[in-house]
């Protein structure tokens, strides 16, 4: 179980302080798959990182199976079983997938048949792109679905996946829903999504949706998203201001 | 051979005892051990230090060890080895040269090394150069390879230097000839005040020559690195250079690629880039469960592979 209290991250811009993440309080039960949607720069990220350890909150505490986390930095928390997918992951001159891999899962020599499940359910073919160096030769999009490979691989309890969905297309999306309805079903890992995308939203036992860095809303997918679906006018105050006029 | 040279030869060529086919070993600065096979023929050269390889035309699948170690403080040499490679070969020749130097004085070994590739060849090298010792005598090795490449043969050329080498001054000539080509990757890691400077000139002589010359390099410390790989294209061909640098501590590296059209048919390229690993690299590896030295050493030794 994962839980926040409490938590709140701010940034001094000159004088000013901005308050990134607001007084976030939160339970994740096991198992759950939980989507966190909201506007651009609503906080989205910066909650995603701050449970990664990525993000240093200024106040609060984060548990996760009981262990108070709050100060552990990101390896250590990797190890207690929490993974994060890049919203926009890096690439590796001389790594090649199969390295990736190998780091994420834990073994030292991994099987191609192993590396073959993993790849297939991002829609990749091991045979092309399993000694294929992640560097600048792979588009955004493929690095993008080896990022998740390795976080498959990882078999983390925690899978914290950023916006998974951004630059891939549209075959590879719909085997990536599958995959993500696969480990619901099976409930052995929990999952945080962020994400925009009505399929991954659906396939939501919770929504979070979270703006101005706060969570705004949060309940089951039957309650939050047909209010999301009802307040997505947004944008500028002016224009608001001259509509209402 | 004592452990010191086993594990020299180790390093340098992979060796675990005699290797098999044609050999030749030199420990400090004397012969220590030659096989020929009926197609590698390996002599000693009469006018001047070094040895003469010759293969046979249609040689397929032979490997040649021509390693040299020194294990004594003080030594410096300048060694000639010439190969004479006939055509139709299949062949991979590994070179490779280790100092110990438990002493005070410096200890060189200066190697030049000039191939002869015939019609329809293909050869691949391997130079590994290697340091080791607590003496505070320096380690010295300044290398020169020289490559005349013939009518649609083919070399891949893999030089490797990680740690131990105080300085070293490389210099590698390729002449490319019509349809052949060059490859040449060069791998290197400096530490502590080393300084390392590597020229090459890659001459694409031949109507449908073709070289790629790839440099990665990491600089740690305060050591120094300076690459001046030059491509010069005289015939309808095609060239390729890319040098590659992670700078770490408080070292410098220069990196001058440079490329000469004097064909109108030539197409040269070059790209070079310095940089400290990103951050984002290191996170990303810590967030697979490493610590941000072993994410550092994971990026380094898979950039220098």
């Amino acid at each position: 179980m994962l839980k926040l209290e409490h938590v709140s991250y701010q940034v001094s811009e000159g004088e000013q302080t901005l308050s990134i993440l607001n007084d976030i309080n939160l339970v994740v039960e096991d198992g759950q798959l939980i989507v966190i949607t909201g506007p651009n720069g609503g906080g989205k990220t910066t909650l995603a990182k701050v449970i990664m350890g990525l993000v240093t909150p200024t106040s609060g505490s984060i548990t996760y199976n009981g262990t108070d986390i709050t100060n552990l930095g990101i390896t250590e928390r990797a190890k207690l079983g929490i993974s994060y997918g890049f919203q926009q992951p890096p690439r590796f001159k001389g790594l090649r997938v199969r390295d990736l891999l190998e780091l994420a899962s834990g073994e030292d020599k991994l099987s191609r048949e192993k590396c073959c499940l993993y790849l297939t359910r991002v829609g990749l073919c091991a045979d092309d792109y399993v000694d294929r160096e992640v560097d600048a030769s792979l588009s955004g999009g493929e690095v993008k679905r080896i990022e998740i490979a390795t976080i498959l691989a990882r078999q983390s309890g925690l899978m914290i996946f950023d916006e998974p969905e951004a630059g891939i297309d549209l075959w590879s999306f719909s085997r990536l829903i599958d995959t993500f309805q696969s480990i619901r079903q099976q409930r052995n890992n929990t999952l945080l999504i962020i994400s925009h995308q009505e399929r991954i939203i659906s396939l939501a036992d919770e929504i979070l949706l979270v703006a101005d860095g706060q969570i705004q809303q949060h309940g089951s997918k039957d309650d939050v998203f047909p209010f999301i679906l009802s307040n997505t006018v947004t944008g500028c105050r002016f224009m608001n201001e001259r509509a209402d006029a | 051979m004592n452990h010191i040279d086993e594990v020299l030869l180790e390093q340098i060529a992979n060796m675990h005892g005699t290797p098999e086919g044609a050999y030749n070993i030199r420990k400090d600065s004397t012969l220590a051990a030659r096989a020929n096979t009926e197609n590698i023929k390996i002599e000693t050269k009469q006018d001047k230090s070094g040895i003469d390889v010759y293969i046979r035309p249609g040689t397929k699948y032979e490997v040649v060890h021509i390693p040299v170690i020194i294990t004594q403080s003080g030594i410096e040499e300048l060694v000639y080895n010439d190969f004479f490679i006939g055509e139709d070969c299949d062949v991979a020749i590994i070179a490779g040269c280790g100092i110990h130097n438990d002493g005070h004085n410096r200890s060189q070994h200066d190697g030049v090394h000039t191939f002869h590739v015939g019609k329809n060849s293909r050869v691949r090298y391997s130079e590994k150069h290697y340091g080791q010792g607590d003496g505070d005598g320096e380690k010295i090795m300044n290398p020169q390879t020289i490559l005349y490449l013939d009518e649609g043969s083919s070399v891949q050329l893999d030089t490797v230097q990680i740690r131990g080498v105080d300085s070293t001054k490389r210099y590698t000539k390729v002449v490319v000839g019509k349809n052949a080509e060059a490859i040449l990757t060069e791998r290197l890691l400096t530490h502590g005040a080393q300084t390392a400077v590597s020229e090459m000139d890659v001459l694409l002589d031949g109507e449908g020559a073709s070289s790629r010359i790839i440099s990665r390099s990491v600089a740690q410390d305060q050591s120094e690195q300076t690459f001046y790989p030059r491509m010069i294209g005289n015939a309808p061909s095609f060239g390729h250079v890319q040098c590659d640098s992670i700078l770490m501590g408080s070292a410098r590296i220069r990196s001058i690629p440079a490329i000469t059209a004097n064909h109108t048919e030539a197409q040269l390229v070059h790209e070079a880039a310095i940089g400290r690993i990103a951050g984002d690299q290191i996170t990303k590896l810590m967030t697979l469960g490493l610590t941000s030295e072993e994410a550092e050493e994971r990026i380094l030794s898979g950039f220098l592979k």
